[in-house]
């Protein structure tokens, strides 16, 4: 028994799964197959990117349901005999991830930030104690599951074709009905790639002190991003621009961090920037540890200043 | 209809600090995860609006003893917990096998709840796992809950999209922190928490070998590098300098 598993409800995140996949592969030499549920352009995607593709269609399988979902995994993994399962640590991901290793009897690691493989031994990266700490570590059970998040890996090239094989699943009824879908009104900023980055918190008084971080943004030539009280609880800002554990972990040239205290959960997703700029009322914030440049200031008073002598 | 939700007890994280690339963990007090909270709080409010008794389960080492005072405070009626200096950093398999072991010995369970992620490993993976050991439907990165009969209707937050979602009772749910706001007890409150009933149980009762069952080991844990410039400047213009000097902006 031994193989190597991918699956992601999003395609993208798919496409970066089949290059994890190559990389352990390359070493181990593995098998790779590719899984897809009821979703046959992803499965063409995958083909596309020579994968072995398996395109399960059976539409009793709910991909809201992870119970479901876990089942027709579980007996993908032994049909295709493989064992070492690739998964997105995208939400839906996490959640089948551990439902799927239960299953299995496997060790799982999720939100995993870098693989290195040393012969046959898979040492993968992830952020432990809230942040604090990066650990480097390695399942041992049989059954191995990995999550990687999304962007560790670039999407694999079109190349050769690889073949869609269909692959028959059994399927219980799912106990949860999906009543309605809404898309979330966001945005489509990619705080990942941008190069400059200006992330407000909790320092900011009001929305409408938007208006400044908006005018610096433009003067830098940035992108907006926040920590996550901004978007959760103020909801000024769309999820999508939170930086952080739960959020997304970015590496800027420079990073103009505004009235953010630098919390682990924070500074672990910008720790990767090149140069970082805190502007914080209080000397003592975290967050002024990690500064390349601080200062001392109200947010409210440095911004316009900044965005003049930008423009001056 | 019991309620049932899962503390994870960590060290406050704002209090740690970092000496040679290593946590500083000594006299850091104990406390839940943050997210925790907001699922405890979920359980409180779904017990107001539909009775029952909120059990908290945790396993941890024995200063949880302590810690569950801050939930059983907060308003929680019962714990059962799993206490072993043992449990320290254990793996989240192992947490799943011992928390079910408690679950099984309540009663009448309408709902689970977890946190989205617990406050040190933030893996997301306990909850679906005991949903999977109790062969339970599982609803997880839920932002709001609606009661119905038999059933819930709950709203999962996805990346991207909201569902929508009925599920039958009992079921695992996984909550996100901006569900709520977790209330503060007050000091009487605090006082009487040492008196609620706990039921704790040692890792032996539940029969669980806890070396022989690791499926993940550890080679390393460092904090990361943090070489910084560290250098103060005192207006806009004298920062923008520094940044056109360093070649990170342009005008
Ligand atoms: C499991 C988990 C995951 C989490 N994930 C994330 C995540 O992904 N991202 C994230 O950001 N957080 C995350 N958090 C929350 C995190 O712990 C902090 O609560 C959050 O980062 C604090 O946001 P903040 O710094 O904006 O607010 P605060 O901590 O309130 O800090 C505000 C700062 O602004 C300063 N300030 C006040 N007024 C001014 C002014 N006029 N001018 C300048 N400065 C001023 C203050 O001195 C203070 O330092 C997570 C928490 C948990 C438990
Ligand atoms: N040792 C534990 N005791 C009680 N609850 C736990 C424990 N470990 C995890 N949990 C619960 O499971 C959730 C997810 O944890 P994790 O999988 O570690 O992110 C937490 O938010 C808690 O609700």
């Amino acid at each position: 028994m031994a193989g190597i598993m991918i699956y992601s409800d999003k395609d993208e995140l798919s496409f970066e799964l089949l290059s994890a996949a190559n990389l352990i592969s390359g070493h181990t030499g593995l098998p790779i197959n590719a899984v897809c549920i009821n979703n046959s352009e992803q499965a063409q995607g995958l083909a596309a990117r020579g994968a072995e593709t398996y395109l399960i269609n059976n539409e009793a399988i709910n991909l809201a349901d992870s119970k479901g979902m876990a089942s027709a995994l579980e007996s993908a993994a032994i049909q295709l005999d493989a064992n070492i399962i690739l998964l997105s640590s995208n939400r839906r991901g996490k959640e089948l991830s551990g439902r799927l290793a239960e299953k299995l009897a496997a060790g799982c690691l999720t939100d995993v930030g870098s693989i290195k493989v040393n012969r046959d031994k898979i040492e993968c990266m992830r952020n432990s104690l809230g942040g604090a700490v990066l650990a480097a570590q390695m399942i041992t059970s049989d059954y191995k599951i990995i999550a990687v998040e999304s962007r560790v890996f670039e999407e694999m090239a079109v190349g050769k074709e690889g073949p869609i094989n269909n692959l028959k699943i059994e399927a219980q009824p799912a106990e949860l009905e999906v009543l309605e879908e809404r898309a979330k009104v966001g945005d489509t900023a990619n705080i990942e790639s941008a190069n400059i980055l200006v992330a407000v918190g909790q320092g900011l008084k009001s929305e409408n002190d938007m208006l400044i971080i908006k005018e610096l943004a433009e003067a830098l030539g940035a992108e907006i991003a926040c920590s996550k009280p901004v978007a959760t609880d103020k909801k000024w800002l769309p999820e999508e621009r939170i930086i952080g554990l739960s959020g997304k972990k970015c590496k800027p040239d420079l990073a103009v961090i505004l009235g953010i205290s630098g919390q682990v959960q924070f500074t672990v997703g910008i720790r990767d920037a090149r140069t970082i700029v805190a502007v914080n009322t209080d000397e003592n914030a975290l967050i002024m540890q990690m500064a390349d440049y601080i200062m001392v200031a109200d947010l409210h008073d440095l911004v316009p200043e900044m965005t003049r002598a930008l423009l001056v | 209809m019991n309620i049932v939700v899962a503390m994870k007890q960590i060290p406050d994280l704002q209090q740690v600090r970092i000496r040679n690339r290593q946590p500083v963990l000594d006299g850091v007090p104990m406390t839940f995860g943050s997210i925790d909270k907001n699922a405890l709080e979920t359980a409180l409010q779904l017990k107001e609006a539909a009775g029952g008794n909120v059990i908290v389960i945790s396993a941890g080492t024995e200063e949880l003893e302590d810690t569950v005072k801050e939930a059983l405070a907060a308003g929680a009626d019962e714990a059962y917990l799993v206490l072993d200096d043992e449990l320290e950093n254990i793996e989240s398999s192992v947490s799943a096998h011992l928390l079910a072991e408690l679950i099984k010995q309540i009663e009448n369970i309408g709902i689970i709840l977890f946190g989205e992620g617990s406050g040190d490993n933030y893996s997301g993976q306990v909850g679906p796992r005991i949903a999977e050991i109790l062969g339970l439907p599982e609803v997880g990165y839920v932002c709001d809950i609606e009661l119905e009969d038999s059933r819930v209707k709950v709203t999962r937050s996805l990346e991207d999209c909201e569902e929508i979602v009925r599920v039958n009772l009992p079921a695992v749910l996984t909550i996100m922190a901006d569900i709520n706001e977790p209330r503060i007890p007050s000091v009487t409150q605090i006082l009487k928490a040492g008196k609620k009933p706990k039921q704790i149980l040692e890792v032996e009762d539940i029969g669980l070998d806890l070396k022989g069952d690791k499926k993940i080991i550890t080679l390393s844990s460092l904090a990361p590098e943090n070489k910084r410039k560290q250098i103060t400047v005192k207006n806009g213009e004298e920062l923008v300098d520094a940044l056109l000097t360093e070649g990170v902006i342009r005008r």
